[in-house]
């Protein structure tokens, strides 16, 4: 979708500030969505393109106006209640009172602590096993194409309708436009391609500077 | 009642904010009783074990860091046998010290040299590699950095300090797979009789980003 989150090429947006000697957490608050979200993710009920695209789903305005854990809460909530896990009505009352009454659920198992550093070690979210032949090899011109979907993609705006070359086959992945949209894993190669900066950006850019984009074989046709 | 626990065996200092409304009674934002609502939802209903957050929260803010990525470079930098598997096969080498997981499922090392700049960004969400660098700095996963780097990315490297000459190539990573990059920061001069533990306290996690050059030590002679 043509969301707030695809931000690559947007001017207005200021200079970038780097804190000195951040800490990993600025509130408590930060550490437990984080911390919710990612115990959330690993009772297996959605994947990781499915959680993408539910924060892409913060309407535009409010996306730009809050930060990352708070796009991530809302990507939480909207899953978990989209799921009939948590409603956003049982929510709001249990923001006002405490003690109201939480619905009962069943079929799901918590990452239990035990299995905390295990689970994060063997997290394979989205490499395929399948053998598929790619479409493209390194150096392959490419033409990208020149998609609007409604629903979830991870070829950004200013990447479309852009010709490049394949730098690097990294081999067959899940393809996050079907996943992420509940289409199926769909596995296929993805590949990094380089575009020159003056195809993206037009004459002004930097001869040789260039901007390497991870795509899929459906992003892409032959140029 | 598990609502309340967040007051419990948390003993973090860097908290002020939040600190003083609990000081002073002051009534939580809305984003903090939003949380701590949610949290007691998915505890009641027995969707998360509060000890399992505990520990998810306790790895990333003490276990896995920037100082991973830095044992990398440094090795990187004294062993070319090392450098080249890595440049090879990240994945392999970085799991050859044991850093693999989450958000780093595929790991690309990429060199900086005189002639080429590397610079790592995630345009369309904050993508970064977990188990070589922790978790990101609000600066990359901000709208200047996500908006800024693909398009300007001199302009944002002399911002911060990095001025490239006209004829070096600028190659700008940005992440929209599971594919991870991480960013091998040239050598500084005047480090050649420093040990590897000496030369990874030099690497900042900015340099393996590809936003800042690693800075010789005090000193050093050049």
């Amino acid at each position: 979708m043509n969301g707030a989150h695809d931000l690559g090429g947007m001017h207005g947006f200021g200079p970038v500030e780097i804190e000195c000697d951040e800490p990993v957490f600025h509130h408590e608050w930060e550490r437990r969505a984080f911390a919710i979200t990612l115990a959330a993710g690993f009772l297996g009920k959605w994947n990781i393109d499915q959680g993408r695209f539910a924060r892409e789903q913060m309407p535009p305005a409010e996306y730009l106006a809050t930060t990352y854990y708070e796009h991530w809460l809302f990507g939480l909530q909207k899953l978990l209640n989209d799921l009939q896990m948590v409603g956003h009505a049982e929510l709001a009352a249990r923001m006002k009172d405490p003690a109201s009454p939480a619905a009962p659920v069943t079929g799901f198992r918590a990452l239990a602590a035990r299995d905390v550093e295990t689970a994060l070690r063997r997290s394979r979210t989205s490499k395929a096993d399948e053998d598929v032949a790619p479409r493209y090899k390194v150096g392959d011109r490419v033409l990208t194409r020149n998609l609007h979907p409604l629903g979830h993609t991870r070829l950004p705006r200013y990447a479309r309708g852009k010709r490049g070359v394949v730098s690097l086959d990294h081999g067959v992945w899940v393809f996050p436009d079907t996943a992420g949209n509940g289409l199926g894993r769909n596995p296929q190669h993805c590949y990094a391609v380089r575009f020159e900066a003056h195809e993206l950006w037009g004459g002004s850019a930097t001869g040789r500077d260039a901007v390497f984009v991870d795509l899929w074989d459906d992003h892409l046709e032959p140029a | 009642m598990s609502h309340d626990h967040e007051h419990g065996h948390h003993h973090h200092h860097d908290d002020d904010d939040v600190q003083e409304h609990r000081d002073h009674g002051a009534p939580l934002t809305e984003v903090e009783l939003r949380v701590r609502a949610l949290e007691s939802l998915l505890v009641d209903k027995s969707l998360v074990d509060p000890a399992a957050l505990d520990r998810l929260i306790d790895t990333y803010e003490t276990k896995v860091g920037p100082r991973n990525g830095a044992k990398i470079v440094a090795r990187a930098w004294i062993d070319p046998a090392f450098r080249r598997r890595l440049l090879e096969d990240g994945t392999a080498a970085v799991a050859e010290h044991g850093f693999v997981g989450r958000q780093s499922e595929k790991l690309v090392v990429v060199e900086n040299t005189p002639s080429v700049h590397n610079m790592v960004v995630c345009t369309l969400c904050s993508c970064y590699p977990w188990a070589v660098l922790g978790l990101p700095p609000v600066w990359y996963k901000s709208a200047p950095y996500r908006s800024r780097a693909v398009i300007d990315p001199r302009g944002v490297l002399g911002e911060l300090g990095v001025s490239l000459p006209p004829d070096t190539e600028v190659r700008v990573w940005d992440s929209t797979a599971e594919i991870r990059y991480l960013v091998l920061p040239e050598r500084p001069a005047g480090t050649d009789r420093m040990s590897e533990e000496e030369l990874a306290a030099l690497v900042s996690r900015d340099a393996m980003i590809g936003v800042a050059r690693v800075q010789p030590p005090a000193g050093a002679a050049r």
